[in-house]
């Protein structure tokens, strides 16, 4: 398989101002990605899981160039995006696309369905007007938005919550790119929608042969959708490996901590959880060495000297710790 | 009568809100019952009534809401007919709330020991100011929170901590019965454990009742004894947890539990459920899940099944089970929890 994406010792700090006298004091900024490397095959899922503030979704906009890094590399199909002219980032916005969490912000009440999947298409001059409606409606019978011509004119207010995913999950694949970040895509969804949203995303992904970027705060659909899954903390991936291993055979102890708490749909299988104490440093000046020492209930005193690097520990389980 | 002593009663509710377009009937015909002590999970997806349902039980609708019919009896007293006195008695002391997003609900003016004094001094203006306090450091060694904390705004305080003080206040007074409404939603995975577990804690400490409203089978899987499930402002199902998850009777519980994604399943497809909710101003006729249903039957599109027991101390509205009049005479029964 050829690599897709690969991000390498990604960077992104965002400055705090303060107030007007800053200057004069120390420069505080938020760590939010913080030496960050992955590579993503073509055809799979990668997962980016881990709790808000994490840096999952900056390091999502990262890989797009939706936000510039601070220092790192983005390479996309073996070529440096970073350096990019503005030409060329308009040509990759056409195969690299994203989606976010709140379909309803995401779409203009002002456009039609039509209009707004259309949209990207005009942006990218591809295909003729009248070509452009019959590509429309077919892939919207293929995200389920069916009868296309009668949804084709609704508004997004008259759209349930599914349907409105539906169509930004459409817009975003009209251009036919073969690479999406999806950014919580079902997180504001209702039970019984979700469970169609990634089904849905799984056929998609099978039927034009999409490679995903799925973030997700959520571990279970993550194992039901993902084929390998990287745990983030507080900037950094502190673990990654195959669904499989990640489930089967946890290394990292966030990643164990984040499993056991995971709440599971079944009574029978009430857990005891041993949580980790307390919650989630802030960003700004993050622990040092390990930033999850402070919590971990096998911490040592090595563990807050120096950041432990993320080694493999087996063939394409990666885990950043030093008991490893 | 059941055999433990039941503290709310929820007797053929309905209620409705009347916009320009029509009514929109959020509740109706519901009845339920809460045990002492007993946790219940009210369960459904976003519009089917939960929170219409919770609120109304601190008689908190607010208009054009309105109750149209039933009785909301708390220890035998009708919450719904109490003078606003009584009513302000009620809500704090006898039976308090929570809700999603702990921001909203507090102050953003006010420190930590504000809200708490301001709290105490409501329901209990008599009491003096340090035994008002020594009752709130109390409360926050129950609930982990440092003591420097009294001094500070709610935006100083990260999100678990500030649903932490949330339930606090809402426990100080020491009511029975606590109504927690997507009491995590707005949590962290780990954070939202830690709640559950200290939520877990203060219901024995404090021998509470709670009836916890969620949208997340994983959360009432853990917390609750007995599970009552709702779908478009009808309760579909009624029964312990374990029954619940176990033995599903009605279709729409099963698709709810079989389209979760679970953590400890290798889940190769999930089980979708086809279409939507129904239109509460025009619902269909018969059945309202009856659209959607992979079972549905010609009676399921003209008759309303009404909730009865089909099993044990497990009670269901669904045409499946058979004809229900001959069964109709234990229904009321079937809604109270187990007794054994």
């Amino acid at each position: 398989m050829a690599t897709l994406v690969r991000a390498r010792d990604l960077v992104k700090e965002f400055p705090l101002r303060r107030s007007l006298f800053d200057f004069l004091s120390p420069k505080n900024s938020v760590h939010a990605v913080d030496k960050v490397s992955f590579a993503i095959e073509e055809g799979e899922v990668l997962g980016l899981a881990g709790e808000s503030g994490s840096g999952k979704s900056t390091t999502g906009r990262l890989l797009l160039r939706l936000i510039e890094p601070t220092s790192g590399h983005v390479e996309y199909r073996g070529r440096e995006i970073t350096s990019y002219s503005r030409r060329e980032l308009e040509q990759l916005r056409a195969k690299a696309q994203i989606v976010f969490q709140d379909p309803n912000s995401s779409l203009s009440p002002r456009m039609s369905v039509g209009q707004a999947i259309t949209h990207p298409l005009q942006i990218h001059h591809l295909y003729t007007p009248s070509e452009r409606k019959e590509r429309v409606l077919d892939l919207m019978e293929k995200v389920g938005l069916s009868p296309a011509d009668f949804l084709y004119r609704k508004y997004p207010h008259q759209l349930s919550g599914g349907q409105s995913q539906r169509v930004v999950l459409a817009r975003a694949l009209i251009t036919r790119p073969d690479f999406l970040v999806a950014d919580e895509p079902i997180a504001m969804a209702d039970v019984s929608v979700r469970a169609l949203i990634l089904q849905l995303m799984r056929q998609l992904k099978r039927d034009m042969g999409l490679t995903y970027l799925f973030i997700t705060h959520d571990l279970a659909t993550a194992k039901y959708l993902c084929d390998r899954i990287a745990v983030m903390y507080l900037g950094r991936i502190v673990e990654l490996a195959s669904r499989d291993e990640l489930f089967g055979s946890p290394h990292h102890p966030y990643t164990k901590a984040l499993l056991a708490a995971v709440p599971v749909p079944d009574p029978a299988a009430r857990r005891d959880k041993n949580l980790p104490k307390g919650e989630i440093p802030s960003a700004i000046n993050p622990p040092a060495g390990c930033h999850f020492h402070p919590r971990c209930p096998y911490a040592m005193p090595k563990c807050s000297e120096a950041r432990p690097p993320l080694r493999e520990i087996s063939a394409g389980h990666l885990s950043a710790c030093i008991l490893d | 009568m059941p055999a433990e002593k039941t503290i709310l009663e929820v007797q053929h509710l309905s209620i409705a809100y009347p916009i320009s377009i029509g009514v929109v009937r959020a509740v109706e015909d519901v009845s339920f019952t809460l045990a002492d002590g007993e946790a219940l999970g009210l369960v459904g997806e976003s519009g089917c009534g939960k929170s219409t349902l919770g609120l109304s039980i601190l008689n908190l609708l607010r208009p054009p809401g309105k109750v149209t019919e039933g009785k909301i009896l708390y220890r035998g007293k009708d919450v719904l007919t109490l003078d606003s006195h009584s009513l302000l008695k009620l809500r704090g002391q006898n039976i308090s709330m929570i809700f999603q997003n702990p921001l909203t609900s507090l102050n953003p003016l006010i420190t930590v020991e504000g809200h708490f004094l301001e709290t105490i001094h409501y329901h209990d203006p008599a009491m003096e100011k340090h035994a008002a306090l020594a009752a709130v450091r109390k409360m926050l060694q129950t609930l982990g929170i440092e003591e420097k904390r009294l001094k500070e705004y709610p935006h100083q305080l990260s999100g678990g901590m500030r649903q932490r003080i949330m339930i606090g206040l809402a426990l100080i007074m020491n009511p029975d019965i606590l109504i927690a409404d997507e009491p995590t939603t707005s949590l962290d995975v780990i954070v939202e454990a830690g709640f559950t577990e200290l939520l877990a804690a203060l219901r024995k400490l404090y021998k509470l009742s709670i009836i916890l409203i969620t949208h997340n089978l994983g959360l009432v899987a853990e917390i609750a004894d007995r599970i009552a499930v709702m779908y478009a402002g009808r309760m579909m199902e009624v029964a312990s947890s374990a029954e619940i998850f176990a033995r599903p009777l009605h279709p729409y519980t099963q698709g709810l539990i079989d389209c979760v994604p679970n953590i400890l399943l290798d889940q190769k497809e999930l089980v979708t459920m086809q279409g939507s909710p129904p239109d509460l101003v025009d619902p269909p006729k018969g059945c309202r899940f009856a659209p959607r249903c992979p079972k549905v039957m010609p009676i399921c599109r003209e008759e309303t099944p009404l909730l009865r027991e089909h099993a044990p101390a497990h009670a269901a509205a669904c045409w499946l089970y058979g004809a229900q009049d001959a069964v109709a005479s234990q229904g009321d029964a079937a809604a109270s929890p187990r007794k054994d």
